[in-house]
């Protein structure tokens, strides 16, 4: 039996996986039994080694894949009953490789297909194109074809028509793979943006650099299952469980733990919170 | 004679108006660990694949200046030849792994210089040694994960005997974990065997762990050249490169900012760690005096 919660505690989930289960061909078990309620508004990252199951889960969000066992809800209603153009409003979903989703001539075609194909009137998709392009940085290459871009373009190209979709949660697989200090300053940027404006953000990644920098909330997995779920400060200082799972904490982490008997915390993400602590106790001591 | 020596050597893609190398002077020793710095676009695949010729004769272009490997002009010498000598690996494993099993992966560059059977089957379980996959060679590379295809993509270059490893951001795809992996065989290679490393990053913090020389790429310039203490210490300045800084270098950066008379200057965790104990503990011991 599936316990009773609250209303409003209900109404605040956006996704709900339930003892999710998928084996791919017969033989692979990828998920082992997921248990994940991700909330209106959220920033997560999922986080976990090569294999770990990341992707598949992702693609069970948005009905790219159907749960081998369990359930996914979105906004209260299974995955299974809904198709994946129905959940697409919902969940948006941009793939590792952008070049597997940008086939059309321009980047403002490719924007346009989406809203176009779930069926909205020409001027909203006008507009939804138009608003997507620019809150990505794209308006001066918007006439451009998608592979004439950059990588760093071409991923917020797959973002944008993405974005044009109008959809309450992004998934975004691994965004910043393959891009440099600058591009990837750029595209979080564009991300923490839609947070702030309200979206949930579902980020892919096993950057911990990223992580410690963007995300407010983490899901570790590991051979299929989520072994840990905590605050980015509770991951980090959980160096074994993090090694467990193929990922090794960002160099600041490493730091902290090893000067705490200065008073630094091992909850420490960042080069400026670890020196405020640095500073602190060396007051505290005067 | 430099493993690489490039001296104003400009390259420019054939169709294209820019030049990707304009006016490059890098030299790698024998036996160093080199890493190549800079944002994309800043010229670091080029010089990879300058390195065993594919750049001019598989991607052709305008060459000009001086651009040798081990001694040879690489215009003048087929990328058959260089790669006896310079072994590539690039970004992605997927892409260079096509054999039904690893021996088969591992075999095929000797087998195609007509190595005899037996020498190749000794180079073959010497380069999966090496890279820490002995026992795999009945495995299909496709079951492996991405850190152990990355590994038999270097064992597969390993096995034409190169004198030289170039790398073009082999840890891309990797996991952390694949990626220490990773990092931990080529400096074995380095160390223990002599092997020169040539890698090309957009990330700079292993190059502070491993390199002995990094060099800073900009618009296919080498703009600075040197040990990674000296190169890496200021993260302004690698940020506005594109190169993402050591983020311990951003601890020192900050409390130099803050502690009148502290000359920190540290890049790796090792380094931060002894700096600052011995700053906070002469201070916390010079105050209960």
């Amino acid at each position: 039996m599936i316990p009773r919660v609250p209303m409003s505690a209900d109404q605040d989930k956006i996704v709900s996986v339930h003892e999710l289960k998928f084996v791919y061909d017969g033989n692979v078990q990828a998920l082992a039994g997921i248990n994940l309620d991700v909330r209106r508004g959220d920033y997560l990252a999922i986080v976990g080694g090569n294999g770990s199951g990341k992707t598949t889960l992702a693609k069970n969000l948005n009905g790219l894949l159907r749960p081998t066992s369990g359930s996914v809800t979105v906004n209260g209603v299974s995955t299974s009953e809904q198709t994946v153009a129905e959940l697409a409003k919902v969940i948006g979903y941009a793939f590792q490789n952008p070049d597997h989703q940008l086939f059309c001539s321009s980047v403002a075609e490719e924007v346009r297909f989406g809203p176009l194909n779930l069926g909205y009137p020409e001027a909203e998709v006008a507009k939804k194109t138009e608003l997507s392009i620019e809150a990505m940085g794209l308006s001066s290459v918007k006439d451009l074809p998608p592979f004439s871009l950059t990588l760093g373009e071409r991923r917020r190209v797959s973002i944008a028509s993405v974005m044009a979709m109008d959809p309450q949660v992004f998934i975004l697989d691994e965004p910043t793979t393959g891009l440099d200090a600058r591009e990837t300053d750029e595209l979080m940027d564009s991300i923490d943006r839609l947070n702030i404006d309200g979206h949930t953000v579902v980020l892919i990644t096993h950057d911990m650099k990223l992580v410690a920098k963007h995300a407010k909330r983490v899901v570790v997995m590991s051979e299929g299952r989520i072994v840990l779920d905590s605050d980015p400060g509770g991951v980090f200082a959980d160096l074994e469980l993090l090694l467990h799972s193929k990922l090794v904490p960002p160099p600041v982490a490493q730091l902290a733990h090893r000067l705490s008997s200065l008073g630094v915390p091992r909850e420490v993400l960042s080069p400026e919170e670890l020196v405020f602590h640095l500073m602190a106790g060396r007051g505290a001591r005067k | 004679m430099q493993a690489l020596h490039l001296r104003d050597a400009r390259f420019r893609y054939k169709g294209s108006t820019g030049w990707a190398l304009d006016g490059v002077s890098l030299d790698v020793e024998k036996g160093e660990f080199v890493t190549i710095l800079g944002a994309n676009g800043s010229g670091k695949s080029t010089i990879c694949l300058m390195s065993n010729g594919l750049v001019p004769h598989a991607l052709p272009g305008d060459l000009e200046g001086t651009a040798e490997v081990f001694g040879l002009d690489v215009r003048n010498h087929p990328v058959a030849e260089l790669a006896t000598k310079v072994g590539i690996i690039f970004q992605e494993p997927e892409s260079q792994l096509f054999c039904m099993s690893v021996e088969e992966e591992v075999a095929f560059g000797p087998e195609n210089l007509a190595v005899p059977s037996d020498e190749i089957r000794e180079r073959v379980d010497w380069a999966l040694e090496l890279v820490g996959m002995e026992g795999y060679n009945d495995r299909s590379p496709f079951s492996l994960s991405g850190g152990q295809k990355q590994r038999v993509a270097i064992a597969a270059a390993l096995s034409m005997r190169p004198d030289m490893l170039v790398l073009d951001e082999p840890a891309y795809a990797l996991d952390p974990v694949g990626r220490v992996e990773l990092y931990r065989v080529l400096k074995e290679l380095k160390e223990h065997h002599g092997m020169t490393v040539l890698l090309a990053e957009c990330d700079s913090e292993e190059a502070a762990k491993y390199s002995d020389k990094v060099a800073l790429m900009k618009d296919g310039r080498v703009i600075s050249y040197g040990k990674p203490r000296d190169v890496l210490g200021n993260p302004e300045r690698l940020r506005a490169l594109g190169v993402t800084p050591p983020q311990v270098s951003e601890v020192s950066a900050l409390l130099k900012e803050r502690l009148e008379g502290a000359d920190f200057s540290f890049i790796s965790v090792d380094e931060a760690e002894r700096a600052i104990n011995e700053k906070f503990t002469n201070r916390k011991r010079g105050r209960e005096q």
